[in-house]
């Protein structure tokens, strides 16, 4: 029964000193969908990110991938098995190259990450798959740029091609067009469609329209408890949507164009 | 392999000829240590190496891994009586096995001091590390093998692998000289290294780096044990300079002092701390023989009060960046 659901939540619940955060939430994402986090602000939606990804210990729940339950790894562990998440603030090393944010998500797998009296040479051969992952979200010019001079949109291309690097099965991505331009936002959601093929994706997401174009499922959160879900169609017509999350009938029509 | 063969790219390029620009460098330095005995007071030299080493050990951990220790003095005072209670006791034991056994027990000491502080956080790293050196202090204060108050005196210097008898200052110069040598390659290596660089991915964004698959915990511990064990080896290689283990050493002064002494000279560079030693202890020399001789710790005070204020990156941090600026 589990089994079909790559990535499951039951009754997951944090509480932060009497306040309830995440409410006996039960999540179920389908393998290979990307499914949408949406909901107003305070809804709990990153905290719900955090406790997946184990940034945050749950208060109660399990949370189960493919079946197993994995609520008591550690954040690192869960990177391993192929959950990889991005964060709402860009997450880049700053003063490395692109080229080097991509490959020190590589190198964990050469096994040498501890080798203090090696060359960095020695890790001159991931280098051309790290090209190949930048090229992959279109930012080979910027192999050799230090990551603080690039503009805000590449960071988060950036991010993907890292995430990226260690092959993950779901991808987890906080708010990844948050503060970007309509034309950034337009090549992350190409690119977000393009890289999903074959994996899973989950996603927090402020902007409808993203959600609308690119989301199979989506689960609306209000005051930390799961509120509706279904596809974009089902759960924007949801009164109860309309009045928790979209306020008035003018915004949800804003959204929707 | 195969990715070496594309054309070079011009930043490339620009880091090949920043390194050869290093490489040059390093000559020229290897060069003025081979040659300063002769030019200045081997004894003053070898204090300016040893500090030298023990405020690059330091700066391994602030500058490349982001964790600010507040106790380092005890791992130089650990390696200084450890090597100083050994070489005295066992007059035939040579003097390396002195140095390579005090060097150890900083090592030991910073495994157990990083499994305690490593989980804790920016200021609250630095509290614990400040209350473990002050634990050592006090216990180096009781311990009947370090001479308390008074400290280990007439270290025997001894010969070196039973053949170079170290005695004369121009050969113990040497010595100190190639224990730099071999402390400041082994921090070089590190820096540029398979584990340098997730230690540099850790300082510039942890979770992120957790989130990538790494146990963070264990590369920082792994740094702070390889900063002890330097610190341990600045430590037992002063103690056979001069002949001393005192409790000045495991003084939270000295963990201080190294802090400055970084800061001075550039956090995060290489040759940094280097700079960083050698000017305060030209200053704490030339000041004691001065009339201002009571005035040595204002004078260091305001030295850095302007340089936090005014050049934060440090002396050496601020020469890179004119030369980035003007000579790419």
């Amino acid at each position: 029964m589990t089994q079909e659901f790559v990535l499951e939540t039951r009754g997951l619940t944090k509480e932060f000193r009497g306040f309830t955060a995440v409410d006996d939430v039960d999540l179920q994402i389908q393998e290979g969908q990307i499914h949408a986090l949406i909901g107003p602000n305070g809804a709990g939606k990153t905290t719900v990110f955090n406790l997946l990804t184990k940034f945050l210990p749950p208060t109660r729940g399990e949370i189960l991938y493919r079946g197993k339950p994995i609520t008591g790894m550690r954040a690192n562990e869960i990177a391993r098995l192929g959950l990889v998440r991005s964060f709402q603030i860009s997450a880049v090393f700053a003063h490395m190259t692109a080229l080097e944010n991509v490959r020190v998500a590589l190198q964990r797998k050469l096994g040498t990450s501890f080798h203090f009296w090696k060359s960095e040479k020695s890790l001159e051969p991931l280098n051309e798959r790290a090209l190949a992952l930048l090229e992959e979200v279109d930012l080979q010019d910027y192999a050799d740029v230090l990551t603080v001079e690039m503009p805000y949109g590449r960071k988060r291309a950036l991010e993907v091609a890292t995430t990226l690097a260690l092959e993950p099965t779901v991808m987890l991505l906080d708010e990844p067009t948050q503060g970007m331009g309509a034309e950034d936002v337009d090549r992350i959601v190409a690119l977000i469609r393009r890289v999903s093929a074959g994996r899973t994706v989950l996603m927090v997401e402020h902007n409808l329209s993203v959600v609308s174009r690119l989301c199979d499922r989506i689960t609306v959160l209000a005051r930390g408890a799961v509120l509706a879900e279904g596809d974009y169609a089902s759960v924007s017509a949801d009164p109860r949507v309309r009045e928790a999350y979209m306020g008035s009938e003018t915004t949800s029509e804003e959204a929707e164009a | 392999m195969m990715a070496t063969t594309q054309t070079p790219s011009p930043s490339m390029k620009r880091r090949r000829r920043a390194r050869q620009r290093r490489g040059a460098l390093y000559l020229v330095l290897l060069v003025v240590g081979l040659a300063a005995p002769f030019v200045a007071y081997p004894v003053f030299l070898m204090k300016v190496l040893c500090f030298a080493l023990f405020a690059c050990a330091f700066n391994l951990l602030l500058g490349y891994a982001g964790l600010l220790s507040f106790g380092h003095a005890a791992f130089l005072a650990t390696g200084g009586y450890v090597t100083g209670y050994l070489l005295s006791s066992h007059p035939a034991l040579p003097p390396e096995v002195g140095i390579l056994a005090g060097t150890l027990a900083s090592l030991v000491l910073g495994l157990a001091f990083g499994a305690l502080a490593i989980r804790r956080q920016g200021i609250y790293f630095a509290m614990v590390t400040l209350a473990l050196a002050q634990m050592m202090f006090f216990f180096y204060i009781q311990a009947p093998f370090t001479g308390g108050e008074d400290g280990l005196h007439g270290v025997p210097r001894g010969h070196l692998f039973g053949l170079v008898d170290l005695s004369s200052n121009l050969a113990m110069y040497y010595f100190v000289f190639a224990v730099f040598v071999i402390g400041f390659a082994i921090i070089q290596r590190t820096v540029h290294s398979p584990f340098g660089q997730v230690l540099k991915a850790i300082r510039e964004n942890e979770p992120r780096a957790v989130s990538l698959g790494y146990n963070v915990d264990a590369y920082k511990l792994l740094a702070f044990v390889i900063s002890a064990g330097l610190a341990g080896l600045a430590g037992a290689t002063k103690t056979l300079v001069f002949q001393l283990a005192s409790l000045t050493d495991a003084h939270w002064h000295m963990s201080g002092e190294v802090i400055l002494m970084t800061l001075l000279g550039g956090v995060g560079t290489l040759f940094g701390p280097l700079m960083g030693a050698g000017l305060v202890v030209s200053l704490q020399t030339q000041l004691a023989q001065s009339p201002l001789g009571n005035w040595v710790s204002v004078i260091l005070g305001a030295i850095f009060v302007i340089c936090v204020l005014s050049f934060r990156s440090g002396i050496v941090g601020e020469i890179d960046k004119i030369v980035r600026k003007n000579f790419k």
